[in-house]
């Protein structure tokens, strides 16, 4: 077992966006403690050309790729080595996770590993842990501080709130509208089965923050505030 | 230091070739070069010689600027640089660069959908007939490949008449489908175990693989869509 990584005890919860009322059910499977750094994901250009802001494809990243590095390997003065990294796409995070013989957390994961405070593995109806999270949500420029530097939820994980967003392997399977200028409601023409889907905790509004924000990326996206860790199967 | 960058800047283009994630196999290479009046426009040389036409010698270009470098190279916003495996409907297994050559129109489905998947295929095939034109593929990825096997997809095919070589059908893994799915932008969600919500998405790509023009919603006017796929055949 990696020691950058926890084990988490999988379980059941019911999600904001769930598949059914009886909400999802995860199995065992280790995360990353933190989520990945800019030093760490230096290593990782150095050794993959082909993902240096310089050298990688349209296709997998859009113009703002790592844009705050200062070059290709360098990342500069105005960067902490020790700060989660940003700017990167869903393409970029898949192939580091890839490459580290792990992959991206689904979001059912993620979420069930976010919902943990440092007491209980199911914070949901905390209304402390959730105006915590709120209040962490406000605070601008979070990106820049360095790793570990918010909180230890119960099964040993670190900064899932307050830190940077981070990408999932299926943030795609959010589908509700990304402009909501332009569908106020759901569109029902643009979606096959739009109609299910429902949220079932109205009253977590960071988790509406969350899905709304997944549901308005698209996957060549580098964004500032967006970085991920990952996550592995536990072989039997 | 000026030897580190340049031993650097090799590296670079040599590994440009190399897929997998650790293997830095020391490729030879020695960078590219252009005549510095381009009297012959773009080409590029794999050797410091002198120009042919104005006899000055040929300067090394900035990597940076070229990310197409010959024709052999695809283009780096084509959907021919995944390198994702599919099955079609006639059990073959291929690569999206397989289909290289012709204008592609593009859309998800999964064929046990009894909702939108229907209308879908009829935007499809309307489409097909009003474009009129043979050098054009129309291509279904299901998101349910686990159901959709190529003898599934076979059934369907014949069912829809929709059995020749235009029309493509694929299954690929899970996990290359989600990823493919995020190069069409199209979302989708299994919603239980027979169904799933997703967008509907029809896309467009030229002969190189370049996401051109993209028509989302339902039973819509496509005559948008037929204009630019005739401009890509030609």
């Amino acid at each position: 077992m990696n020691l950058k990584q926890k084990k988490i005890i999988g379980g059941n919860f019911v999600p904001l966006y769930g598949s059914n009322s009886t909400g999802v059910s995860v199995d065992d499977f280790l995360l990353d403690i933190h989520p990945i750094t800019n030093q760490q994901y230096l290593h990782f250009v150095k050794k993959n050309p082909k993902w240096r802001r310089s050298q990688v494809l349209n296709l997998f990243a859009d113009e703002n790729y790592l844009y705050n590095w200062e070059s290709d390997t360098v990342l500069g003065l105005e960067v902490s080595p020790n700060s989660a990294v940003t700017s990167v796409s869903w393409y970029a995070a898949k192939k580091y996770c890839d490459c580290q013989d792990s992959r991206l957390p689904t979001m059912d994961e993620w979420e069930y590993v976010a919902m943990a405070s440092e007491t209980n593995p199911n914070a949901q109806r905390d209304s402390l842990f959730n105006l915590m999270i709120i209040e962490s949500y406000e605070l601008p420029k979070t990106y820049k501080n360095e790793i570990g530097s918010t909180y230890k939820n119960y099964w040993g994980i670190f900064d899932m709130h307050g830190l940077v967003w981070e990408w999932t392997s299926d943030f795609n399977s959010v589908l509700i509208s990304g402009e909501s200028r332009q569908d106020v409601d759901v569109e029902r023409n643009l979606f096959c089965g739009s109609a299910s889907i429902n949220a079932t905790n109205l009253m977590d509004y960071a988790a509406f923050m969350r899905f709304a924000f997944r549901g308005s990326v698209k996957a060549n996206y580098s964004i500032r505030t967006l970085g991920f860790r990952c996550s592995k199967d536990i072989n039997q | 230091m000026k030897k580190q960058i340049f031993i650097l800047t090799v590296l670079f283009f040599s590994a440009i070739f190399i897929n997998s994630c650790d293997k830095t196999n020391s490729k030879k290479n020695s960078g590219i070069y252009q005549c510095p009046m381009q009297c012959e426009g773009e080409k590029t040389y794999n050797k410091t010689i002198n120009c042919p036409i104005c006899k000055m010698e040929l300067k090394q270009i900035d990597s940076n600027s070229k990310k197409i470098i010959d024709d052999n190279l695809i283009s780096s916003a084509s959907i021919f640089n995944l390198t994702s495996k599919w099955k079609t409907q006639n059990n073959e297994t291929i690569e999206l660069k397989d289909l290289k050559g012709d204008v592609l129109v593009m859309v998800m489905i999964y064929t046990s959908c009894k909702a939108a998947c229907p209308r879908l295929v009829a935007d499809m095939r309307n489409i097909f007939n009003k474009v009129g034109n043979s050098s054009v593929k129309y291509i279904f990825v299901s998101i349910d490949p686990e159901t959709d096997t190529p003898k599934k997809l076979k059934e369907f095919a014949i069912m829809n008449q929709m059995d020749n070589k235009q029309w493509v059908f694929l299954q690929g893994n899970i996990d290359d489908v989600r990823e493919f799915s995020n190069v069409l932008s199209v979302k989708y969600k299994q919603i239980s175990p027979i169904d799933f919500s997703h967008s509907n998405i029809i896309s467009v790509f030229n002969k190189d693989g370049v996401l051109i023009h993209q028509q989302e919603g339902l039973g819509l006017n496509n005559d948008n869509t037929v204009f630019q796929i005739n401009n890509l055949i030609k």
